[in-house]
């Protein structure tokens, strides 16, 4: 009979759950990839672009976008979903400037669009919306960056580095890009290594390299750059060469054991011998 | 009394406004700046009813700043008119009308080429080579038909702009004490001294 509790948006089921908010999760999961990182003075978005057809034109395509002079957001799952609440966000940016004459804060809009999230899980006649959303920012007079994540729920939270959703078939899942996340993040980056973690994070479920992955840079309040391919391709080669390295490394180091073990055998071999 | 002009010349906009916050005969400030950026290029003098002048001012700011946050692209000065004057044309028809006039300056990238638009609170917008506001306009217009060249280059379009005002200020019983000029090019906007 569980059937039932899938059909109204409102109802909960017996045991707690809301079906609907669980399968726009679940839409989330779906999705391309989506990671940010918060450096000491820098806030990196990226994302997994899915490759375009041939003929379509790839700059229509937006996975990260701009809701302010000094906000930007990015998205995980259902794309049409997410062009929806970026509207109304961006409404809300100029509304707000309109009525205090300060810009939003990020937290600010963080709330009103886990607010309008919320909403679509307890209204009738609506669905929720399938995307869990990160954002990045600084707030008006202020230097820090700022990194918020929010989910199909209307849950929010700030975010060291965070990563929406996940990837591809196979199967991988933004778990794996959250545990890569939580091993590599340090405190106090620069913008360097803040963007190389977005990249090498990325890299973890994005197979086929620099030409998939789009990479969005605040530095400060309303300094924001677009990385270029070539940008981009520098940098996934540098973290190639890197592991290949470190493979390099551990390849002589297993040599060496290696050896060292078939010399002891051959020592311990000879001693028997000579002790025969 | 409020007054304000505006004149294109090759490449550029200039529009200058008084900067008197007046209430009945009493003048409440005079460094007030009654021309908007509307956007990198694009300029908006405003003048009528105290309140509705500002509030207006303001809704056409943050429309025409979320028109360029949604497309990437900001609106350009003929289709920023025509979004203001419908606008206006809409508020006519209401219950309570705003009464604003407005002159608009902007510098089209598409097509480099100053754009200016002469409007009114009851809806009127009409491209114009150079236009006034206010009771200065009666002693401008004149002159700017005698001494206004499309080809003139900033220096003398902004002489030009000197011979108004200072007509105003010989003539006109209650003169603006003081003007803000800004200038809109290919560069942008800017504040000029005059």
């Amino acid at each position: 009979m569980s059937r039932s509790y899938d059909r109204a948006l409102t109802v909960f089921s017996p045991d707690g759950h809301l079906f609907q908010v669980e399968y726009a999760l679940e839409a989330v999961r779906k999705g391309t990839c989506a990671v940010g990182v918060r450096g000491k003075s820098v806030a990196v978005l990226g994302v997994e672009k899915k490759s375009v057809l041939q003929l379509q034109d790839p700059r229509t395509v937006r996975k990260v976008v701009m809701l302010d002079d000094h906000v930007c957001l990015a998205f995980a799952g259902l794309t049409a979903d997410g062009r929806v609440l970026i509207d109304k966000a961006r409404v809300e940016c100029q509304s707000h400037r309109l009525t205090v004459e300060d810009p939003v804060t990020i937290e600010y809009i963080t709330r009103h669009i886990a607010g309008i999230q919320q909403k679509y899980t307890q209204s009738g006649g609506v669905r929720p919306f399938g995307i869990s959303t990160l954002i990045i920012g600084f707030d008006p007079h202020d230097t820090r960056p700022r990194l918020y994540q929010t989910e199909p729920s209307g849950i929010y939270s700030a975010w060291k580095a965070s990563t929406s959703c996940i990837a591809n078939a196979i199967g991988r899942s933004s778990k794996t890009v959250r545990e890569f996340l939580e091993k590599n993040y340090k405190e106090d980056m620069t913008r360097e290594e803040s963007i190389k973690l977005t990249v090498k994070s990325l890299l973890e479920v994005v197979q086929t390299g620099a030409k998939n992955i789009e990479i969005s840079v605040m530095e400060s309040y309303g300094k924001v750059t677009n990385l270029e391919l070539s940008e981009i391709e520098a940098i996934v080669a540098e973290i190639e060469r890197e592991k290949e390295a470190d493979a390099e490394r551990k390849r002589s180091r297993l040599a060496a054991t290696a050896a060292g073990q078939a010399a002891m055998a051959t020592r311990a071999d000879a001693g028997q011998s000579s002790g025969q | 009394m409020e007054t304000s002009f505006a004149l294109t010349g090759k490449g550029y906009v200039i529009i200058a406004a008084d900067t008197t916050a007046a209430r009945s005969i009493v003048k409440m400030k005079v460094d007030e700046d009654k021309i908007k950026e509307l956007g990198t290029h694009l300029l908006m003098a405003y003048s009528g009813e105290p309140g509705d002048t500002v509030q207006f001012a303001e809704y056409v700011e943050r429309n025409i700043r979320l028109y360029q946050i949604r497309n990437l692209y900001p609106l350009r000065p003929p289709a920023a008119a025509s979004w203001i004057r419908r606008s206006l044309a809409q508020s006519l028809r209401s219950r309570n009308p705003y009464s604003v006039n407005l002159l608009l300056g902007g510098y089209d990238q598409a097509e480099n080429k100053p754009n200016l638009y002469w409007i009114d609170y009851l809806g009127s917008v009409v491209e114009v080579p150079f236009a006034a506001h206010g009771y200065g306009s009666y002693f401008a217009l004149s002159l700017l038909d005698r001494y206004h060249d499309p080809e003139a280059p900033l220096e003398e379009g902004l002489a030009t702009l000197k011979r108004c005002l200072d007509e105003v200020a010989k003539r006109l019983v209650v003169s603006p004490s003081k003007y803000m000029v800004k200038v809109v090019d290919k560069d942008g906007v800017r504040e000029v001294e005059i």
